[in-house]
């Protein structure tokens, strides 16, 4: 088998337990993200377009929607002969069946899967995050300063940043402070949750992490920092494009609506970096309007739209009833809409049936008061849902 | 019971040389998203065929990247699956086919070479939604040689070529003839058909020494050497074998109903090749009513009653009534467009001024700009 010059790991096990109903039976990387696409499908496209064939997604919480979708990972282009999608799932090993303890630990439990390919570097991702990157540029910087680990980190807002892993870097790029949500950050430079490994270097250090009782078993509490201690070439990647990290209801309504408009603050159409998803097989969405008004919206194929839709993003095979009116929202895959239902600013997940005439939310709430239908719900006909209010099936 | 899938992919083109100048009847576009063998292979893949061969005669390099390995269909397979048999097979020299019967002596070594019980045989200018399971059943259970599949119909012009059979109660062909053109309700055959494989290959074997060279003539028509049985096809079905069926057929699917029926029946999907494209996107200024929109078009300005395949943009101001925008095609700001059948890749420039006629809709060639 030929050797790998990278090879990536995609930590896919997060709960998103501020995702609330939406994460009640699925992982967070299998959200649902703008019209067909599932959060996952950012990571695993961007490592097809850049060049990386081989990715090993570990799972953990609630994994069977995650695991049926990624399937071989044909959809990425990533079912390889020589490397492709490995679902990297926790399991029973000799001394004992383990959960992952930590970002650090979930990888160090597969350090088996990365000696067989045992490439020269080891990306590390998260699949928490809507972003189009090129990894290879990341990889070039990584091997011409020859870093030993290089962090991506973007500018955030000095009032945001004590949210993340905030670094300081020398005109190098070379980093010589990371604090992990500090309370006074010293820099606006903060960390992408992406990180590229020299694999010999990962491999040592994730065993001495383990090693150590006092570790949380962690990325950027304990193995950055130590390495940083230690002296090693820590390097940062300067990322300059549209990244948002989708962890609460109002982040990904946010990124749902940053996709609409003519000059959108991120395009899913300029053809030169595809998002790979799982394409079901609908026919094209059908617009049977009386007054024609689907406005400043995605609508996706499989819908069957006779109400009213604006500022909206509609999911795969939808149907919205006459006289109903979607606005400021997201519905996701499969979901019925009932004749007369008004919607604002409401998250609907896949296959909810919204009664007729329901009324959830309303148009004077904000993306702060997000009303939220969990997965499967059944809304009886007529029924009013207070805006900001979460609802799950039993 | 195993079934061998034989597909014609040229048969009719003649039919609609608008749109098969620049390639195959098979990758016809249609519905939005769709080549028009994705109706048939996908048929065939519903009803349990996985091993299917595609005839090929001339500009099918547009055949071969739509199906590329099958795997879209679920045809990418170590045992079956799918095959391009292209022209020039035939050993005894001659060049290329000129009928079906010919087509399918030219692969008798791919029949030849396979272990299915039968050989269902299909063209691409039908459009429906067809479990053949029933139907190879029933050819099983009467031991036919033959099985031709009909619809129950007022002939029309659109059926001037194709044959009509009377059928007894046990649904046994006692006549077949050419549509005479005469009307009334009538039993029209669909060119879909069910054969032994055993069968056709004695036919084969045979047809130098008994002359045989037509299906229709030779074949179809010789109900007391072959043991010949009907199947009636029910449910929604187009024949695109013209310009204005094309148009007639393509329209029918802004009806929920043709669209619940042929896209959904009993579960069972419609394949095509998956270009992920984005969703589509709708600006301030657009306004669309009866239309089907597939992915990855961005509207902005005023669709009606059309049909606007994947990739198409429509610029703000521009009005698109009662229409077909075929893939990646452009209509410009200020520009309108009435009963056009408009081919890939088209370019419409600002404020132009295009109209057809619902029984003569105006074609714009691929590629073209205007």
């Amino acid at each position: 088998m030929k050797k790998k010059k990278c090879v990536a790991m995609l930590l896919a096990g997060g709960q998103g337990s501020r995702l609330k109903a939406l994460t009640t039976t699925v992982a967070k990387p299998a959200v649902s993200f703008g019209g067909k696409y599932r959060i996952i499908d950012f990571p695993l496209s961007n490592c097809t377009n850049s060049g990386i064939d081989t990715v090993g997604v570990l799972t953990q919480y609630q994994p069977l929607v995650l695991n049926e979708y990624i399937g071989t990972g044909e959809s990425w282009d990533l079912d390889r002969k020589n490397g492709g999608a490995h679902v990297l799932a926790p399991y029973q090993a000799k001394k004992g069946a383990r959960w992952y303890e930590g970002t650090a630990n979930a990888i160090y439990q597969n350090i088996q899967f990365l000696n067989k390919y045992d490439s020269e570097h080891v990306l590390i991702l998260s699949g928490d995050h809507i972003y189009k990157m090129d990894y290879s540029r990341m990889l070039a910087q990584h091997t011409e300063t020859d870093a030993d680990i290089t962090i991506a980190v973007i500018d955030v807002p000095i009032e945001e940043a004590s949210r993340f892993g905030i670094m300081s870097y020398d005109k190098n790029f070379r980093i010589f402070d990371f604090a992990e949500k500090p309370k006074e950050p010293k820099s606006n430079h903060a960390s992408m949750g992406v990180y590229l490994f020299k694999k010999d270097v990962l491999v040592r250090m994730l065993e001495e992490d383990d090693a150590d009782p006092d570790s949380e078993k962690d990325f950027g509490k304990n193995i950055i920092p130590k390495m940083l201690a230690e002296n090693m070439r820590v390097f940062a990647y300067q990322f300059d494009g549209y990244w948002k990290d989708v962890g609460t209801l109002k982040s990904l309504w946010e990124a749902n609506m940053d996709l609409l408009g003519v000059d959108p603050v991120f395009s899913l159409y300029d053809g030169t970096w595809k998002i790979y998803s799982g394409n079901d097989a609908y026919p094209p969405a059908l617009l049977l309007t009386k007054d024609g008004s689907v406005t400043n919206s995605i609508v996706t194929e499989g819908d069957i739209i006779s109400g009213r839709v604006v500022n909206s993003v509609i999911g795969e095979g939808v149907t919205i009833g006459e006289g109903a009116v979607v606005e400021n929202s997201v519905v996701f895959s499969g979901s019925v809409i009932g004749a007369g239902a008004k919607l604002s600013y409401a998250i609907i997940d896949e296959n909810v049936r919204v009664g007729e005439n329901c009324v959830l939310g309303d148009a004077k709430s904000s993306p702060d008061k997000i009303t939220l239908v969990g997965r499967n719900c059944e809304i009886p006909d007529g029924t009013t849902i207070a805006s900001g209010s979460i609802t799950e099936a039993e | 019971m195993k079934t061998l899938g034989i597909i014609f992919s040229n048969i009719h083109e003649r039919d609609i040389p608008e749109l098969t100048k620049v390639r195959t009847l098979a990758s016809v576009p249609y519905g939005g998203r769709y080549r028009l063998i994705d109706f048939v292979l996908s048929n065939m893949v519903n009803s349990g065929i996985t091993n299917i061969g595609i005839i090929a005669k001339y500009n099918y390099q547009s055949l071969m990247d739509h199906v590329q390995s099958g795997k879209s269909w679920g045809l990418a397979r170590k045992n079956g699956g799918l095959t391009i048999l292209p022209p020039f097979n035939d050993v005894s020299g001659g060049g290329v086919f000129n009928n079906r019967f010919e087509a399918i002596k030219s692969v008798g070594g791919f029949i030849r070479h396979n272990e299915a019980d039968y050989v269902v045989m299909a063209d691409c200018d039908i459009v429906c939604n067809l479990d053949l399971a029933p139907a190879i059943a029933a050819h099983e259970k009467n031991h036919a040689d033959i099985t031709m599949i009909y619809r129950k119909k007022n002939v029309d012009s659109s059926d001037k070529y194709r044959m009509v059979i009377e059928t007894d109660d046990s649904g046994k062909v006692i006549r077949s003839s050419m549509n005479d053109g005469s009307s009334g309700e009538k039993k029209v055959y669909t060119d879909f058909m069910i054969i032994t494989r055993r069968t056709l290959l004695y036919i084969i074997d045979h047809s130098d020494q008994w002359g045989i060279n037509s299906f229709s003539r030779d074949i179809l028509s010789n109900i007391r050497e072959y043991n010949i049985y009907g199947y009636e096809m029910d449910g929604y079905y187009a024949a695109v074998n013209s310009l204005n069926d094309y148009y007639k057929h393509s329209m029918e699917l802004l009806n929920p109903e043709v669209v619940r029926e042929l896209f959904y029946k009993g579960g069972a999907e419609i394949y095509t090749k998956v270009r992920d494209s984005a969703p589509a996107k709708f600006t301030d200024t657009s306004f669309v009513r009866d239309s089907m929109i597939a992915d990855g078009c961005i509207i902005e300005g005023e669709v009606e009653n059309s049909i606007i395949f994947r990739g198409c943009h429509i610029a703000k101001g521009a009005k698109v009534t009662n229409s077909i925008i075929m893939q990646d095609a452009r209509i410009d700001a200020g520009s309108t467009l009435n009963c056009v059948i408009m081919d890939k890749a088209a370019h419409v420039l600002e404020n132009r001024l295009l109209s057809g006629h619902p029984t003569h809709p105006y074609y714009i060639e691929k590629e073209a700009e205007i």
